[in-house]
């Protein structure tokens, strides 16, 4: 999909009556480390509208407190992970909090996990970060760097269990030419509130994949944010949610597109299945001025399986330069296509097989996209799982 | 030896005025090994026959009976119709995406003979039927129908027909859109589906140009929801010389 000409025109006209050029987007407030520029939400701004404050459990008042999540961890050969300070983790260019819990999460974690990439190492086998809460009383404020070096290539997973309240900062600074691929999966228990946010600033020429999952916790609300620290950068940011009787997945992304010649491609598929399952897909995307020749696409696709859900999709587009590439969005939510039921059922295959495999195909093609076949084979069976609580249950 | 027996079917679908009728008491029996060819003017509720006997949820019947092997189809769910022996080969075949088409054939094989093909005869039988209908050895790792042109959709169906391989084989206009070629490799599909013991097939066509490729042993000309005439193959020669005409006068 390509803007118009017409519609070109439009942008450079309204832009020129603004006189001068838009620093700040509409849609997303500056990063600040400063809380005071967060105050606490009251439900009605537009970046929290959508999100059930009062089941946050109190994570929104920002008390200090010590508790960690269990952190096991696989780290290849050529990969370091270590602790560095707060002011070492601004200095080597930490992506500063864009809300309330990112920047709670900055001042209460006080240090920071790096984990380190070197220029030109090639990295195999995943990086796997595997994070575990014991209880929902704990309170965890988490800060995590992953620095990839120049011309480096590594996959980096993220995979969240247990339960816990917990609100993370996460920088993803990927050096010039590099391929990073970074999976942040929320496994977790049904009572978990999580407020994650994921930045990621994109190098010169590099390539960034990053991927998030969310099947399980009470709510869940990601941020996925993506930057350029020069030309020639390319972001592709997938997701895949399932949202179960009243659970609350929110995830929002933006892509800024602040060099030239950058690429943004978002696809975020979700299912909702049982009462009171809510899914928020938010995807931003702001083109400056200087951003000429870029091309961004985004597209989410919700399906909807049982009555009693509630799927949320809003795409956003702020045009600064009407000189691009290309930019476009699709959303859409739906249920069960009968005519696709009809022809798979007309070959013989019972309903809730024929669903079994509409549900699998309309994921498939994500899954596929993912990159890392351990993680891939996993999701395919834990759609399966989430198939059994409703699709495929004997009575249903 | 499968009978599938229409009598007096009647069918509506629901419009925005209210329920419409469209079949107004069919009664046709395709005897096993016949091949019945239905003919008719746009309109006239051939596809509405076809898709009303495989149960598609827009049709309603509201009287007569189908029965196949004398086991009353309209009480079935539309997969114990396809499990009872039915094929529908449908005209504008639906979009799956991210199911592939080898998936889809051997999940459709497991659910009509309740256990799964044998894998190394399966695979050769697969390859053989895509073969047979000049599609592409890497057909199979596509998505059903999404991306076909319409000539692949149409083959595709009649690879169905063959793997499947049912008791009676509705064929919805197959013909239509299709090329000379296309449509020579679509009916040595059907012929060799028919040649087989036993086997009943419903053609419904526009046109008589596939008539010439699959002869059929009874022709029927449909209008306005009904048979209007039943005769042999001639009938179909002389649809072709003279056109709907007649028989649209005659229904007015």
């Amino acid at each position: 999909m390509t803007v118009t000409d017409t519609a070109r025109e439009s942008v450079s006209s309204a832009l020129e009556q603004e006189q001068g050029h838009l620093i700040v987007s509409h849609l997303n407030p500056p990063p600040s480390y400063d809380l005071d520029d967060h105050p606490v939400p009251t439900g009605r701004e537009e970046i929290w509208r959508f999100t059930p404050l009062k089941r946050l459990r109190g994570l929104l008042d920002g008390e200090s407190s010590e508790a960690h999540l269990t952190w096991t961890t696989t780290l290849p050969e050529g990969v370091t992970l270590r602790e560095v300070g707060a002011d070492e983790a601004v200095a080597l260019g930490e992506l500063a909090p864009n809300d309330r819990p990112s920047a709670l999460a900055a001042a209460h974690a006080g240090s920071a996990m790096l984990l380190d990439v070197p220029a030109d190492a090639a990295i195999t086998e995943p990086v796997v970060l595997h994070l575990h809460g014991e209880s929902v009383d704990d309170l965890v404020w988490g800060r995590l760097l992953i620095r990839v070096g120049t011309h480096a290539d590594v996959t980096v997973v993220v995979n969240h269990t247990g339960s816990a309240r917990y609100a993370a900062i996460t920088t993803v600074l990927v050096g010039d030419g590099a391929r990073a691929n970074v999976l942040t999966l929320q496994d977790w228990a049904d009572d978990a509130v999580h407020l994650g946010r994921d930045a990621i600033q994109v190098g010169r020429d590099a390539t960034v994949k990053h991927t998030s999952i969310s099947f399980g916790g009470d709510v869940v609300r990601m941020h996925a944010n993506v930057e350029y620290a020069g030309p020639g950068g390319d972001a592709e940011l997938l997701g895949l949610y399932f949202a179960d009787e009243g659970q609350h997945l929110e995830h929002r992304l933006f892509a800024d597109h602040n060099a030239p010649k950058t690429k943004s491609h978002v696809l975020y598929k979700g299912a909702l299945q049982g009462q009171g399952a809510h899914t928020v897909w938010i995807g931003n995307v702001l083109i400056r001025k200087i951003a000429e020749g870029i091309e961004t696409y985004e597209e989410n696709r919700n399906l909807v399986l049982t009555d009693g859900c509630q799927a949320d999709s809003v795409p956003n587009l702020e045009i600064e330069t009407g000189e691009i590439e290309g930019a476009g969005h699709a959303s859409a939510t739906a249920r069960f296509d009968d005519e696709q039921l009809f022809y798979l059922r007309s070959r013989g295959v019972s309903e809730k097989e024929a669903q079994r495999l509409v549900v699998h195909g309309f994921f498939n093609d994500l899954i596929r996209k993912v990159g890392i076949p351990s993680v891939e084979e996993r999701l395919l069976s834990t759609v399966e799982t989430e198939l059994a609580k409703n699709v495929l249950k004997e009575d249903a | 030896m499968s009978e599938l027996e229409i009598k007096d079917l009647q069918v509506s679908v629901d419009t925005e005025d209210g329920p419409k009728e469209i079949l107004k008491g069919v009664t046709l029996t395709i005897k096993a090994g016949e091949t019945h060819a239905i003919m008719g003017p746009n309109g006239s509720g051939k596809s509405t026959l076809a898709y009303s006997i495989a149960g598609h949820p827009k049709y309603t019947i509201t009287g007569g009976t189908v029965t196949l092997d004398g086991e009353d189809l309209l009480s079935m769910t539309v997969d114990e119709r396809a499990r009872a022996g039915l094929f529908l080969a449908m005209q504008y075949p639906v979009e799956v995406p991210g199911v592939s088409v080898s998936n889809f054939l051997r999940t459709a094989k497991t659910a009509l003979d309740g256990e799964a093909p044998k894998l190394r005869t399966w695979v050769k039988d697969v390859n053989k039927a895509l073969e047979d209908l000049n599609l592409d050895p890497t057909f199979g790792t596509r998505s059903v129908n999404e991306g076909f042109s319409g000539g692949e959709k149409k083959r595709h169906e009649i690879a169905q027909l063959e793997l499947l391989n049912p008791q009676v084989a509705i064929l919805d206009e197959t013909d239509s859109g299709l090329d000379i070629d296309a449509l020579k490799v679509v009916s040595e599909g059907v012929n060799r589906f028919r040649a087989q013991q036993g086997k009943g097939v419903l053609l419904i066509t526009h046109y008589t140009r596939i008539l010439r490729y699959i002869t059929p042993d009874h022709v029927h000309v449909f209008v306005d929801g009904k048979v209007a005439a039943s005769g042999g193959p001639e009938l179909a020669e002389q649809l072709e010389a003279e056109g709907y005409d007649r028989y649209l006068k005659a229904g007015v």
